[in-house]
């Protein structure tokens, strides 16, 4: 039996995963509760934001994310590839930037349009 | 002359300048002091915004950009880089005046019959708290060090103590570690903390970032840069126990000790305030103390989900729209005020307009220890329960929120008590 | 050759440059900072005292008086925020009133005008939030309430506009007495050399003239703690709030400050390390119980800002304002401790004219101009901001929007006669960043202002002195490109 605070919205369910039970999970107030303590004990995974490199914009920053959770362990690695990144305004919000992000089958995408600077 | 103007060009602002479109209103300028609209979202990249409002997991500027797109399809004006500077009521009915600057149009007295104050929050920062210690470069409120990391892109240290565990706080742990810092302690004087437990889960157990609860900053070192930084435990006085210092070498404090609504301008105005809030005094429906001015938001209270902010300030915009149309205030038969009870530390709203036809209305309050049990118990004048709310978890981090039904409001004599009663488990 | 060297850019060395430049003199002002009014003067309670404070027959006592006097009309010229809010030494009991009685004859000794002794009825008439316990008071109408950095910087920048070299960045490491007479000064910038030396090196002075030959005081640095409140609390009193000096010094002061704020401090606490302006936990508690002491009713949640300051006490009672015995062209002016700020001028003017009796010619520059103005956008009426707005669009872009700064003024900061070269040199030139959120919000667009009109990088810019960085580095660049550490 593990204990896990619910991190998929911001009610923060205390849940309990029996692993010896198929990671049965109880304490949880909606079906994405079980879900997340299911895979918090065998694959941990996260959304990844961060920023990337954007030249000729209004900032000189555009906020991307991964257009689904990708393994924990991954997340470092992912960093990385944010960091190789060079982009040129404009960037259209949603706009795919690594598509297919070190095999996860996520998509680094752009969370904002990035106009170019006025 | 304007029907509307709306301070602030954030979730609040936004949301607000929408509804009163919506509802009619044509002549609508929003006022923004960024060179864009969105306010705080811009720079608050981690997602987690918008399952209420949307049922989905949004980044900050993807929830900003969702109204951003709804009030590009009005015909709402917007003035950005503008500062507005001053508000002056009008008597009697005549037009309220803003006035405002910016660098094309100078010095501006605009006149409306509205306004919706949503000029949001400030954070507070190290002379709120006094902390000691010598005052080098590196001590950075939460709020402005993710700024430059995510909109300047720059990072503002690399070994990072950070005081408070508010949820930019928590969030920055994370952010910061992500780029190459190293978080070193997040150190909260309360016993619990002041965020979102999801965020204690995400941004410090899963980077291994220890949290020091009933904790705080004792000493600053670093003539020049900050070099080193002293802990120690507080006893439940609060204060410093001697002995127990803990001593990190860092060069950044990042500082997450809570939020101020910024109402110099609500103050200018005149605008009756509530020091548990410090924010405007408002009625069920976001109006002040003076007719045709409203306030929701941050500026009203500090929130810490954008999508009650979108829904509070939806009702300031519907309010303000049926003010303007109307020519009038809504005339009340009865006044309802509501105050603290045990447990509660602040209502909003601080009284209820009972009109001519029955409405539920929405309250919000913060309560100031942790429950895991408890009952949100309404009480009239007479100590007559007027209604009674179960509540599992209860957090001074989380706002809670009750709707207190019409028929249950009608037959209340003012004021009602919220108060908090713990259930044994 | 220059004919006279100034060591030090406070407020004295200011006040010193400031007094040259109306003569036909080589003239310059050797600054160890990067920016000047860098120590006690940025850091102090701000007052203009009216004089009845020191022991008759001292030096402080006749500057102190003639420095008042000249103050008001210096700032009247150069555009210096000052206002005589006047001061009340408040009383609590029988002894504090025998206590006030003194300081009045003092003030009489001294030439103060206008001193009067007031009951306790007429000190809660003149100011309504005094604690029910005061019984007595000394008002002094001459004293005022200034920009003290303002004031150095003003008188600075008129002194360079009127051809008085300033190198900044420039501590002096050795001094040698020349053979033809005269001085050798070294720096990193190279040697300066001057027939006169004026030393205002603050709570340096000590070991500036021990580059010389051994002074026979000793420097005994004290550091004094403050409270800096929201505007909201600026309206709390309308003058100083004195308590009766005791062996500390001048005690805790309540006062508005001139940016419309209220001040409260400082304690006094002997410190070994003279650029340790922290600020203790014990400090600020004793500052905290005796401000309420004299104002019960101060809301210390509105405090924006703790400080402190190190004064240059010696252990002589006396300001050190002498030549040298064994070198008349090199001039002390030492152990500037409180009243200091209210002296400046008058010390300044003192330096001259020792500096003449050691053989400088003092010959009038008929072409000094003794002005400057200066735009502060916030305070100006509608149609004088539109026309501003009209002529530079800069002015219409408010940068900090709790003191309401301009875009346009913090670039005047940047480009001045002593131009601003870090982000504290900004505050101090315009206020940015000084309000209530201590400049978490425009922090970033001065850094960008900042970093485009001095063309560097934004890692390179300074909160103050060399080695305050505020930025590490770019994010996402490659590991090897190290930024600050």
């Amino acid at each position: 039996m593990k204990e896990l605070v619910c991190i998929v919205c911001p009610r923060g369910c205390r849940l309990t995963v029996d692993e010896d039970n198929g990671y049965a999970v109880t304490g949880n107030s909606c079906p994405r509760g079980a879900e997340y303590g299911r895979t918090e004990l065998q694959n941990p995974t996260r959304v990844l934001t961060t920023t990337v490199k954007v030249a000729g914009g209004m900032h000189r920053r555009l906020p991307v994310r991964t257009n689904r959770a990708i393994p924990k362990g991954l997340l470092l690695a992912a960093m990385e590839e944010a960091a190789k990144v060079s982009l040129t305004a404009p960037v259209e919000a949603g706009q795919v930037i690594i598509p297919d992000l070190l095999g996860t089958g996520a998509d680094l995408i752009a969370s904002r349009a990035m106009p170019v600077a006025p | 002359m304007y029907e509307l103007i709306v301070i602030g060009g954030g979730p609040a602002g936004l949301a607000a300048a929408c509804r009163a479109w919506d509802a009619g209103l044509r002549r609508i300028l929003v006022i923004e002091r960024d060179r864009e609209l969105g306010g705080i979202l811009n720079q608050c990249i981690h997602n987690g915004f918008g399952l209420q409002r949307f049922k989905e997991e949004l980044t900050g500027p993807e929830y900003a950009g969702r109204f951003i797109t709804m009030l590009q399809k009005t015909g709402v004006q917007v003035q950005l880089d503008t500062m507005a500077l001053q508000i002056v009521p009008g008597r009697d009915g005549a037009p309220h005046q803003v006035h405002a600057i910016n660098g094309q149009e100078g010095y501006q007295v605009l006149e409306t019959r509205a306004v919706i104050l949503a000029m949001g929050c400030r954070e507070r920062t190290r002379g709120a708290i006094s902390i000691p210690g010598e005052r080098p470069a590196g001590i950075f409120t939460a709020g402005a060090a993710q700024r430059y990391l995510n909109i300047e892109g720059y990072m503002v240290g690399r070994r990072v103590v950070i005081l408070g565990s508010g949820d930019i706080g928590l969030i920055m742990a994370r952010r910061m570690t992500l780029e190459g810092a190293k978080v070193l302690a997040c150190v909260e004087l309360m016993p619990y903390s002041s965020g979102l437990t999801r965020n204690i889960v995400q941004c410090l157990q899963d980077y291994d970032i220890p949290l020091y609860l009933s904790h705080t900053i004792t000493d600053i070192r670093g003539h020049n840069r900050v070099e080193q930084v002293t802990v120690s435990e507080v006893g439940p006085d609060r204060c410093p126990i001697p002995g127990t210092e803990m001593v990190f070498d860092c060069d950044t404090v990042l500082l997450s000790v809570g939020l101020i609504p910024e109402n110099e301008l609500t103050k200018g105005a005149g605008i009756a305030m509530d020091p548990r809030t410090s924010g405007a005094q408002v009625y069920e429906n976001m109006e002040t103390s003076i007719p045709g001015i409203f306030a929701c938001g941050n500026v009203l209270h500090v929130h810490d989900l954008v999508d009650y902010v979108s829904a509070e300030s939806e009702r300031a915009g519907a309010a303000a729209a049926a003010y303007v149309q109307a020519g009038q205030e809504e005339p009340a038969d009865h006044i309802i005020a509501l105050k603290n009870g045990e447990g509660v530390t602040y209502t909003v709203p601080q009284q209820i307009r009972l009109g001519t036809q029955a409405r539920t209305a929405e309250v919000f309050f913060r309560v100031n220890r942790v429950t895991k049990a408890a009952a949100i118990v309404v009480e009239d004048a007479d100590g007559k329960e007027t209604a009674r709310f179960k509540r599992g978890h209860l957090a001074p981090g989380e706002m809670e929120h009750i709707a207190l039904p019409a028929a249950a409001l009608q037959s209340a004599s003012s004021p009602l008590t919220i108060r908090i009663e713990e259930v044994p488990q | 050759m220059y004919d006279i060297i100034v060591i030090g850019c406070g407020v004295v060395g200011a006040a010193t440059a400031y007094r040259l430049a109306r003569y036909r003199l080589r003239t310059a002002v050797l600054e160890a900072c990067n920016d000047v009014a860098n120590g006690t003067t940025k850091a102090n309670s701000a007052i203009i005292h009216a004089g009845y404070d020191p022991e008759p027959g001292t030096l402080m006592a006749a500057l102190n008086v003639e420095g008042n006097r000249m103050t008001a009309e210096i700032c009247r010229k150069l555009d210096v925020p000052f206002r005589r809010c006047g001061s009340l030494v408040v009383a609590f009991t029988p002894e504090d009133q025998a206590m006030l009685e003194k300081l009045y004859q003092r003030g009489v000794a001294n030439g103060v005008p206008q001193l009067r002794l007031l009951s306790g009825e007429e000190a809660h008439a003149l100011e309504p939030n005094l604690s029910a316990e005061v019984c007595g008071a000394l008002l002094a109408p001459t004293a005022g309430i200034i920009d003290p950095w303002g004031f150095a910087l003003a008188m600075i920048e008129t002194a360079v506009q009127n051809g008085v070299e300033l190198h900044r960045s420039c501590p002096v490491t050795a001094i040698d007495a020349l053979p033809e007479g005269g001085f050798r000064l070294t720096t990193p910038k190279g040697s300066f050399e001057a027939r006169c030396v004026i030393n205002a090196a603050g709570v340096e002075a000590d070991r500036v003239h021990e580059l010389l030959e051994p002074v026979n005081w000793k420097m005994t640095p004290n550091r004094g703690e403050y409270y800096l409140f929201d505007k909201s609390e600026g309206s709390l009193v309308d003058h100083v709030i004195f308590q009766c000096p005791g062996p500390e010094g001048k005690g805790v002061l309540v006062s508005p400050t001139v940016h419309g704020n209220l001040i409260a401090g400082p304690n006094a606490e002997p410190v070994t390390d003279r650029l340790d302006v922290g600020n203790t936990a014990d400090g600020l508690d004793f500052v905290r119980s005796r401000a309420l002491k004299s104002v019960p009713g101060i809301n210390f949640r509105q405090n924006i800002r703790n400080f402190s300051g190190i004064r240059a006490n010696t252990d002589q009672g006396d300001f050190l304002i002498a030549a040298s015995p064994n070198y008349p062209g090199f001039i002390d002016l030492a152990g500037i401790k409180s009243p200091g700020l209210s002296s400046a001028p008058a010390i300044g003017k003192r330096a001259v004219e020792l500096a003449a009796q050691a053989g400088l010619t003092l010959e009038e520059n008929p072409d000094f101009r003794d002005e400057r103005h200066v735009v502060r956008f916030r305070h100006l009426p509608p149609e004088e901001k539109n026309a501003l707005v009209a002529k530079d669009p800069r002015y219409g872009r408010v940068i900090c929007r709790c003191e309401t700064i301009t875009e346009a003024e913090i670039v005047a900061a940047l480009h001045g006669p002593v131009p601003a070269c870090t982000v504290n040199g900004v505050k101090r030139r315009c206020n940015a960043g000084m309000g209530r959120c201590q400049g978490g919000f425009c922090g970033p667009r001065v850094q960008e202002i900042i970093s485009r009109e001095l063309g560097i990088p934004p890692t390179q810019i300074c909160m103050e002195q060399e080695g305050s960085w505020l930025l590490a580095c770019e994010t996402k660049q490659a590991k090897e490109d190290a930024g600050n550490v």
